[in-house]
């Protein structure tokens, strides 16, 4: 994980925001509902190239995954591997999220690319072509009639989310084209061993109360630290 | 348009168009089964599992599917639906939302068949598979049981929405452009779940306005309609779905058919009405080892979800299903009227409330549990149990202070036959006047020593209990406890307890003997020293 500032290489790259307001033990749940929703069109089985530059594909499975904070469902890929990497990025900003205050807010970032070999020695590049920007606003709640209320309100708002990411994935805009078996690694993440979604990052900001985003509060600090 | 698609890409498409419609039934049915659905992925292709995606094929849904098909495709005009409806145990049913595939003229001509057309309606599916957890049916399916059923029925033409109510909202699952039209798959679900009772016998009142315990029997009898469906149980096996299935084993098709023909409602042609039911034969089947990873199954055969209605050739227009629940309630869902899969704690302290108030005389709050349990399955009406209260409370019963009422062996008083006869006012009561002698004959008396006394003949309802108190003798003192309690509970008292007799007595000698007391201990000093001196 990185912090990085949402940054659009090319004009083709499209972004979508979706914004939820929840409680602090809401954070995980719906981070992760939205991703693998997300996922779960952007994902396809494992292609096995054949002569003759045919290729068969895999079979995906998908599971429903009830939360235990939201009154919502959601169906993810059957993936145990995709599910850890997945996770543990949402932690990582749960956690963030977390250190930078109680109101703090943050976003976390999906973003689809593929890559573009370059000659030696620069670096292939990675040109995004989808980012979903999940920004994720944390309340407190004074009791639990109010949470139980925030269980089935948060709910219906992740319902909206899902329609709105089945709305702009079936545009069926911009997705790169099928790979050869040559090219296939600058497309799809092949390392997993039962699926092949899109290449992939994800990455987050937190902003604290005060409006600031962390990096800015550490280079204060610093500054402040040289300063003396 | 079709002429410049070539054979193999009309043949492949036509194919993609059938068992997408296929798949996208089973997709909602299964969403709609109550249980959660987990399948496996594999990374190696099976060659059966259409669109790359593992949806198991439940073998009554594919095969009424293929019926309602008869061979044609959805194309323009000819839409396939797939109809969820809720359906509980007093007969009522709402239609929920309807799902519809259908295609349009919108044609997209440059567009590959091969793998575009085939990627996108993959796409399209795992849609489907997420927007059908999100509509407000899902809940509900989550959480049917004794209370309600959901039922699906397919049917091809005509969209019909017009059960869904006022204000149903639509959602667009997605489109797949194809040479021959676009496929377009889109949802119109109800928002108003206030579910109102179209029966016409009784009260008029919101079916959420009852309340019924479906733990407890109604005392009376039922008045549930007849044709109440019960949740269905079901196992299927599990068949590697082909590419080709029209060759496919189904056994349990037969085994449907002759159970559905039992249960048949008319229906439009164009319409498939299906009811499924457990087959015995398939009730212990186990599932084939080659396929451990679809745990759906044990889902689905504890669920009594799903319920569908086969072609019907005539009979009532109801919808009905075979279950093999006995005892189907509504629970009451919020004081709103909104229908909801509430929690049955609301069911069950009101009825236990009406089960008991027999039990207690006087109880409060009859007219208005009756009054909120509505329309309930009641076995009594409520003038019936408020007649039934109204003669408790006549009764006397044991710890009832009722002192002008005339005490008799036949009233329902626990030792009635025991009690003094002829009792009007507190004057006569022995309890407070205890006779002045034995010879009143009471019942016990009577019972023990003539059969023949008058008070026998009062006391036949009653059973004479043989009544020896510990250390009684009936032969020294010929009378009953209650007689020997009245005349020994105000004993004299005794004369050297009486204080202001004997302290006087004492007092009184004592100042009179003292001094020739003395005197005489005086004169025979030389005796009580002698004496003290013999012992020391």
């Amino acid at each position: 994980m990185r912090l990085s500032f949402k940054n659009n290489l090319t004009m083709n790259c499209r972004s979508e925001l979706l914004e939820v307001t929840v409680e602090a033990r809401q954070v995980e749940e719906s981070i992760l509902s939205l991703l693998h929703t997300i996922l779960l069109h952007r994902s396809t089985g494992k292609f096995h190239y054949k002569k003759e530059g045919t290729y068969s594909i895999g079979t995906v499975g998908t599971v429903d995954i009830d939360c235990d904070y939201i009154d919502f469902t959601f169906v993810k890929i059957s993936s145990e591997e995709l599910d850890r990497v997945i996770k543990k990025a949402v932690v990582e900003f749960k956690d963030a999220l977390n250190i930078s205050g109680s109101d703090g807010i943050g976003q976390i970032s999906l973003e689809f690319y593929q890559k573009k070999k370059s000659r030696w020695p620069f670096s292939d590049e990675c040109i995004p072509w989808e980012v979903w920007n999940i920004k994720v606003n944390v309340v407190n709640l004074a009791n639990e009639q109010e949470r139980q209320i925030c269980r089935e309100k948060v709910g219906e708002k992740l319902c909206e989310k899902v329609i709105n990411i089945v709305e702009v994935i079936n545009r069926h805009d911009y997705v790169p084209k099928m790979p050869t078996q040559s090219e296939v690694d600058n497309v799809f993440d092949t390392s997993l061993r039962e699926v092949q979604p899109y290449l992939h990052k994800i990455t987050y900001q937190i902003t604290d109360s005060l409006g600031t985003s962390v990096s800015t509060t550490m280079r204060r600090l610093i500054k402040d630290t040289l300063a003396l | 348009m079709d002429s410049d698609l070539s054979t193999q890409d009309k043949k492949d498409l036509d194919k993609f168009i059938k068992f997408f419609a296929l798949k996208t039934v089973q997709v909602i049915v299964q969403a709609r089964l109550g249980e959660k659905i987990c399948t496996r992925s594999s990374p190696s292709p099976t060659g059966s599992d259409w669109f790359n995606l593992a949806i198991k094929d439940i073998p009554e849904v594919t095969h009424e599917a293929k019926k309602i098909l008869a061979g044609q495709l959805p194309g323009i005009g000819h839409s396939m639906c797939v109809e969820i409806s809720l359906k509980t145990s007093e007969g009522d049913s709402m239609e929920l939302e309807t799902w519809c595939l259908e295609i349009n003229e919108k044609c997209d001509k440059d567009i590959k068949v091969s793998y575009t057309v085939y990627d996108r309606l993959s796409v399209l599916l795992k849609s489907l598979l997420a927007v059908t957890r999100v509509t407000p049916a899902y809940k509900l399916s989550r959480k049917q049981g004794h209370d309600y059923v959901i039922l699906y029925r397919i049917y091809f033409g005509e969209v019909q929405m017009r059960g869904l109510g006022e204000g149903f909202q639509t959602v667009r699952v997605g489109v797949v452009g194809t040479p021959v039209g676009t496929v377009t798959l889109s949802c119109a679900y109800r928002t108003n779940l206030a579910l109102m009772s179209n029966r016409q016998f009784e009260r008029s009142a919101p079916i959420m306005g009852i309340i019924v315990d479906h733990f407890v029997d109604p005392p009376c009898g039922s008045q549930r309609p007849a044709n109440m469906g019960q949740p269905c149980n079901y196992r299927y096996p599990v068949h590697k779905a082909t590419d080709d299935d029209d060759g496919e084993a189904f056994a349990g098709v037969q085994d449907s058919q002759e159970v559905c023909t039992t249960s048949f409602s008319t229906s439009p042609p164009s319409q498939c009405f299906c009811t499924l039911s457990p087959s015995p034969s398939k009730l212990s089947k186990a599932l084939p080892l080659d396929n451990p990873q679809f745990p759906l199954v044990p889902g689905l055969v504890t669920h009594p979800l799903l319920s569908y209605q086969p072609a019907v050739l005539a009979g009532t227009p109801e919808l009905c299903h075979t279950a093999a629940n006995p005892s189907q309630t509504l629970h009451a869902g919020k004081e709103d009227g909104v229908l909801h899969p509430a929690q049955p704690y609301h069911g069950t302290e009101a009825h236990l409330t009406v089960e008991h108030m027999p039990n207690i005389p006087g109880s409060r709050g009859d007219n208005d549990i009756f009054s909120h349990s509505g329309e309930g399955r009641r076995s009594t009406s409520p003038s019936d149990l408020v007649e039934t209260l109204n003669a408790l409370t006549r009764k006397v019963g044991a710890f009832v202070n009722k002192p002008n009422a005339r005490l008799s062996a036949t009233m329902d008083l626990p030792f009635a036959a025991f009690a003094p006869r002829g009792l009007d006012s507190e004057d006569n009561d022995p309890m407070v006047h205890p006779p002045d002698s034995p010879s009143c004959m009471s019942p016990l008396q009577a019972s023990l020593h003539s059969q023949g006394s008058d008070g026998s003949g009062q006391q036949d309802d009653f059973v004479m209990v043989d009544f020896r108190p510990a250390f009684s003798k009936d032969d020294l003192l010929p009378m009953d406890l209650g007689t020997f309690y009245r005349e020994f509970q105000n004993p004299p008292q005794l004369g050297s307890v009486s204080l202001h007799i004997s302290s006087q007595s004492m007092a009184d000698d004592l100042v009179d003997s003292l001094p020739e007391k003395l005197a005489i201990y005086e004169r025979n000093i030389d005796e009580f020293d002698a004496f003290v001196d013999m012992l020391q």
